[in-house]
């Protein structure tokens, strides 16, 4: 039974939390994929190896960094090093297994946009970026985005492509010989979004309480419905626990819906 | 040769109207208190290079010390939209030139060990590549495929804050440590802002810490917390809320100009500012000491 009561945003948390491995090296983002990173590490991957683009390589956070630079990553890490090294030694050349991206549009094959809605030359709306994950969604071998499910975040085609996911398909992608595996994921406030074997992101997976028609409802090209359509556990008191008491307290970034 | 001078000289000295600016340091050590010197001094057209313009850039280019930006990921870090510089872009008022943070610190890289450029492997996003031509694509003579370049970055005036240094400019940092390195020896001129001077004997007592060696450096200045809103691993802690509280402030352009006004021109320097943000801001600020264990470099 369903009773416990949850944020969106924790739901997202918990299920971006679930599909880490233990063992992972993982890109970690502030925010979201920090929670979901150290949320993992509490429960089912304690020997998740956790490296931030700062350049701190296995960082034990002992308060929620609130920047993707807090020192309370660098006090206990295992390794503190340059940012070239970081893309490079790290990255580039193939030691991550997981990266987390986020993005303003994630359109139909996986491909992200953090730089801008409108023209580039002129912006109509200007957004921070690209930072690491131009790079992030090449080499990493598996990437995973969170965000929030609504129409205007899930375009058919993203208006500037930041970050490749399969291109125009996974043909496309595998044409490039990009290192990486391209998005594995996107874990969203209804469901969770996979690729198919053409690259293209159909529903997996429905959290509770969620329906079809929303996600369809919700996206921006025709959503197709995976065969094997699962539905997600809902939630467990621990996950919730360890959010709540230890990770983010003050609930900075579990309380909001997100995004 | 003893390098100490006060951080206003070095500025005045150093800083030119129309340089190419990298003011380092990744989220830490960012060196706010000689972005505000050279708001004081009133430089223009500058082109503000950084990974993440960060609030230094914002407040420098509000106060119109700037004619472009060059830079990798453009928000508030933590928080969201960098306003100013945002809004300087949408409305065409700014000069850009972007890239992702490893094109970035690539071409820093480059500068640092003089090299005309730098390769990648490509990344198949190529929208950034075609939208910004420094990026080029070549043919990799080796194995015949093909790789990203980005061109060396060679700043007129680095600007880098260190935990301590000698008056010679031998300067240890620790924390994160970004591109500091690179950034003083892709630069033609270096300005070193310090929490400390400490004697030659503490450097030479742990070499391994030195990043930036004191012959590449032209003035070394003793700023403490020079590096407020940002941090110093080990002296004080970033300022989050002030960073929250600029998201409000930059919405505002007289709210701007007042914080100028009263943060920027209305103290003479870092020790002001410093003592003006109050005991509470101190406290709140504080860390408490976690030291790491002394190593043994052996007496030869």
């Amino acid at each position: 039974m369903d009773t416990l009561e949850y944020s969106s945003s924790e739901l997202m948390i918990i299920n971006a939390a679930r599909l880490l491995r233990d063992g992972d090296v993982v890109f970690v983002g502030v925010g979201q994929p920090n929670l979901a990173c150290n949320l993992a590490r509490r429960t089912h991957a304690p020997n998740l190896l956790m490296i931030y683009e700062a350049g701190v390589i296995g960082a034990q956070p002992a308060r929620l960094p609130l920047s993707i630079g807090d020192p309370t990553l660098v006090s206990g890490a295992t390794a503190v090093c340059s940012m070239y090294d970081i893309f490079s030694l790290y990255l580039q050349r193939g030691n991550v297994d997981v990266g987390f991206m986020g993005g303003a549009q994630i359109d139909r094959y996986g491909n992200i946009n953090a730089t801008v809605i409108g023209n580039y030359a002129q912006p109509k709306v200007r957004l921070p970026g690209s930072g690491g994950s131009k790079e992030i969604a090449a080499w990493a071998n598996r990437c995973y985005i969170m965000t929030p499910h609504q129409k205007r975040r899930f375009p058919e085609k993203c208006d500037f492509r930041t970050s490749a996911g399969f291109l125009g398909g996974r043909a496309e992608r595998e044409a490039a010989q990009l290192r990486g595996g391209g998005p594995q994921a996107v874990v969203t406030d209804i469901g969770i979004l996979e690729p198919d074997l053409s690259g293209e992101l159909v529903l997996a997976a429905l959290h509770p309480n969620h329906s079809v028609e929303e996600a369809k409802s919700n996206t921006g090209w025709d959503l197709q419905i995976s065969p094997a359509l699962r539905f997600t556990e809902p939630p467990t008191q621990n996950e919730l626990s360890i959010l709540r008491e230890d990770l983010d307290p003050q609930g900075i970034y579990i309380k909001s819906s997100g995004g | 040769m003893n390098k100490i001078t006060s951080l206003s000289e070095a500025v005045r000295q150093l800083v030119h109207d129309g340089d190419l600016i990298y003011a380092a340091g990744f989220t830490h050590l960012i060196p706010f208190a000689a972005g505000h010197e050279i708001i004081r001094q009133g430089r223009k057209n500058l082109t503000l290079a950084r990974a993440t313009p960060d609030l230094i850039y914002d407040q420098m280019v509000a106060a119109g010390c700037a004619k472009k930006v060059v830079f990798s990921y453009m928000g508030n870090p933590g928080v969201g939209s960098l306003r100013i510089v945002r809004a300087e872009l949408e409305a065409g008022r700014l000069e850009w030139e972007e890239y992702s943070h490893f094109g970035m610190i690539s071409r820093l890289q480059a500068g640092a060990a003089g090299l005309p450029f730098m390769p990648m492997n490509p990344t198949a996003a190529v929208d950034l590549e075609l939208a910004n031509p420094q990026y080029r694509t070549i043919i990799d003579p080796y194995s015949g495929g093909e790789v990203v370049v980005v061109p060396a970055l060679k700043p007129d005036v680095a600007i880098v804050h260190v935990q301590r240094c000698d008056s010679q400019g031998n300067a240890q940092i620790w924390g994160i440590i970004g591109e500091q390195k690179e950034a003083a020896f892709a630069a033609e001129r270096v300005i070193l802002t310090t929490e400390e001077i400490v004697p030659e004997e503490v450097i030479r007592a742990d070499p391994n810490r030195t990043l930036i060696p004191g012959f590449i450096v032209d003035a070394v200045c003793e700023v403490p917390y020079c590096s407020h809103p940002s941090y110093t691993q080990g002296y004080y802690d970033r300022d989050n809320a002030f960073y929250l509280e600029w998201d409000k402030i930059s919405q505002d352009r007289q709210a701007v100009q007042a914080w100028l006004d009263e943060w920027v021109y209305g103290v003479r320097g870092r020790a002001e500012y410093w003592e003006k943000l109050g005991h509470e801001a101190h406290k709140r600020l504080q860390v408490k000491p976690r030291l790491s264990q002394p190593i043994n470099y052996g007496s030869y």
